[in-house]
């Protein structure tokens, strides 16, 4: 593993979305607008925002779920642009969804979902080593090879989530788009599931791509934070720099409403609620996204578009005011 | 009885409720692997075959249809009587005997009267005979054959074509759907009895020459335009049905999984979408069997179904109106029949919804 070679590289991805209006209009809903970031092979970057912000967006995108309207995708310095592509991309980068009641097919064993990936790619010749394959993988989550025969509906919260590991797993991939795994979990589940990501990631050296927005649970698995507000990547650096020092006026209104086990400390933290709501995607702001909201909001911001610079050594943020 | 290791367990005290560990013994691993309970590892089919068997009406009904069919089968092997035979026409030269026809059941004309009389063996008429003299009873088996038979066809192929186009014009969607939908729209707006009667029509002449020769001759053109007409038409609700369904399975998470491992569309429509509308496919094959039936009977009533001398039970019973006040068990046997057929598919269906559709398990 080389330290300085990118394993997923984002470019200017853009992604919008045309909802129809009126009789025959349409708007541009802007999901993602120009998002780049890059993660290195056996990293972690958590990406982090409120509802709506277009996290989700970014990793199905990267996955070509839906067709980026513009940017580029590298995997392992490789453009990734034609349909060949995509299907050997996806042979590599695999996702986990938020979701793990309506992630699994109802109608499918357990054996049957965590063998699809082995029957598209045609990883396995016969049935016994599909087996053996799909027993391994469960082993490897902490599910018993009896489970196989069973179907997802019998199955708890955190065990299905598990399922959904170890089909993202089948193929022995490089990278794991992870999009919010835990925030339909309970807990004491949560704190299971990331230990085992964890675990996975030294046992396979796995890459993630980690998105949430549970802030605390960000900060202890990432590497490396981005933090998105309406398409946009407003700040980007390592996990223990932006909790600590957090410069964007955003980031340092999000991590104040982490709440702090020390009443003590509590007592005379000041929580900075920000004024408004949340501009829809669908009619933005000029210039900067986050102005309408911001304390610091100046005339310039109107103007343009703050580009992300760097405060401290890898360390970047997206504002005129810092 | 005492294991060693537990003589480094501490001591109980006396006073204490625990339980005295040096009692107890350690489990060896056979007795361990006894407690793990491991379910037969069952496929789908196999499982929904089990739940099925449990439903005790569903099992009669499969029951009742399974007689029906091997008796549709066999009887018509064994019974003396042809459905087309008119019994009191005899050889030529001789004079008919008219005493064969409309015959109430178990009764026997002249010339069979005659043979009983004289010693010989005569096969009963166990539902008498119709106005022309043939055997009503073989009749209304060789009816249910035929009307089980285009039921059963004409939902396979409805259930085919509308189960195709509905789950490629649901998963496409956009401009594709659109399109196909309006083609369906269009022939959903035509009055279908009447294109039924004008393709029957239609085809009763262009077939005969075209299947002149071949095996499909034997079936004759009233069966085959009857499948045709089917096949062209009575799909459009099932296509409309299972779209609907696809429609609202592929917004869920799984069918983005699946997509993200790489399926193709004919693998998610085939593994993924299809499964999961099975109880609509189910429920609505069972229904168009006996919509199907009705078509037919309807057809052979206004004389475009099937061919003459051939019964299916809606000709029968549309024949047996005119004796309504004489006979009525003419027309109580080819109707009940069908009810009987039409109850037993439907409760089946219900039936195998339920044992197929693991999610609306009880």
């Amino acid at each position: 593993m080389s330290d300085n070679k990118y394993l997923l590289e984002v470019r200017d991805l853009k992604q919008h979305f045309n909802i129809p209006s009126g009789l025959f209009g349409s708007k541009k809903l802007k999901a993602v607008d120009g998002v780049s970031f890059a993660i290195k092979e056996g990293e972690t970057l958590g990406l982090v925002g409120e509802s709506g912000c277009g996290k989700t967006t970014v990793g199905r995108t990267i996955l070509h779920l839906y067709e980026p309207t513009s940017g580029e995708i590298y995997y392992d310095g490789q453009h990734i642009k034609t349909k060949k592509d995509v299907t050997e991309m996806r042979k590599k980068v695999q996702m986990v969804f938020q979701d793990p009641y309506s992630s699994l097919d109802p109608r499918m064993t357990v054996a049957d979902i965590v063998g699809e990936p082995l029957d598209i790619h045609k990883l396995c010749k016969t049935k016994a080593e599909r087996d053996a394959r799909i027993a391994e993988l469960l082993k490897t989550v902490g599910l018993n090879s009896e489970h196989a025969s069973r179907y997802a509906h019998e199955f708890s919260g955190g065990q299905r989530q598990r399922i959904g590991i170890a089909r993202a797993l089948a193929v022995n991939p490089k990278c794991i788009i992870c999009d919010e795994p835990v925030s339909a979990l309970d807990v004491s589940i949560q704190a299971q599931i990331i230990n085992m990501f964890e675990d996975l990631q030294e046992k396979l050296g796995l890459t993630y791509l980690f998105i949430a927005h549970d802030l605390l649970v960000v900060k202890h698995i990432s590497d490396r934070i981005a933090v998105m507000y309406l398409g946009h990547i407003v700040e980007m650096g390592p996990a223990n720099e932006i909790y600590n020092h957090p410069t964007h006026p955003y980031s340092i209104s999000l991590l104040s409403a982490v709440p702090i086990p020390d009443p003590d400390y509590a007592k005379n933290h000041k929580r900075i609620v920000l004024e408004g709501d949340v501009p829809s995607p669908l009619n933005m702001p000029s210039g900067c996204p986050f102005r309408t909201r911001c304390p610091r909001a100046t005339e310039k911001c109107a103007e343009e578009m703050p580009p992300l610079t760097e405060v401290a050594p890898e360390h970047f943020a997206a504002c005129w005011n810092l | 009885m005492k294991n060693p290791d537990t003589n480094s367990l501490p001591k109980k005290n006396p006073l204490s409720f625990q339980l005295d560990v040096s009692k107890w013994e350690k489990a060896s691993s056979a007795e361990k692997e006894q407690q793990i309970i491991e379910r037969e590892s069952v496929t789908f089919f196999k499982d929904g075959m089990r739940r099925l068997w449990k439903n005790k009406v569903a099992v009669v009904c499969a029951f009742v249809l399974l007689f029906i069919i091997v008796a549709v089968i066999v009887v018509p092997m064994i019974y003396p009587y042809n459905y087309a035979d008119q019994l009191g026409i005899a050889e030529v030269g001789q004079l008919p005997d008219a005493t064969y026809n409309n015959l109430g059941p178990m009764e026997y004309s002249n010339t069979e009267q005659a043979k009983i009389d004289a010693g010989e063996d005569v096969f009963p008429h166990l539902l008498g005979t119709d106005e022309l003299g043939r055997d009503y009873f073989i009749r209304v088996v060789y009816g249910t054959r035929i009307s089980l038979s285009v039921g059963l066809f004409a939902s396979i192929i409805v259930l085919i074509i509308g189960t195709l186009y509905g789950s490629i014009s649901g998963y496409f969607g956009g401009k594709v759907d659109l399109i196909m939908m309006r083609i369906v729209d269009i022939i959903y707006s035509l009055p279908d009895m009447l294109m039924v009667i004008l393709f029957s029509v239609v085809f009763k002449q262009t077939l005969a020459p075209a299947i002149e020769g071949t095996i499909l001759e034997k079936l004759g053109t009233g069966m085959i335009s009857i499948f045709l007409v089917f096949a062209l038409l009575y799909w459009v609700s099932m296509a409309r049905l299972i779209r609907g369904q696809i429609l609202t399975i592929k917004q869920q998470e799984y069918i983005l999984t699946a997509k993200a491992l790489g399926a193709s569309p004919a693998r998610i429509i085939r593994k993924h979408l299809l499964p999961n509308c099975i109880s609509v496919i189910v429920i609505s094959t069972a229904l168009q069997i006996p919509n199907a039936i009705f078509t037919e009977s309807f057809l052979s009533f206004l004389g475009l179904g099937v061919s003459i001398p051939m019964p299916s039970l809606g000709s029968l019973a549309s024949d047996a109106l005119n004796y309504i006040y004489s006979d009525v068990y003419r027309l109580l046997v080819p109707a009940l029949t069908i009810c009987v057929i039409v109850l037993s598919l439907n409760l089946l269906g219900d039936g195998l919804r339920d044992a197929f559709d693991p999610k609306q398990k009880k």
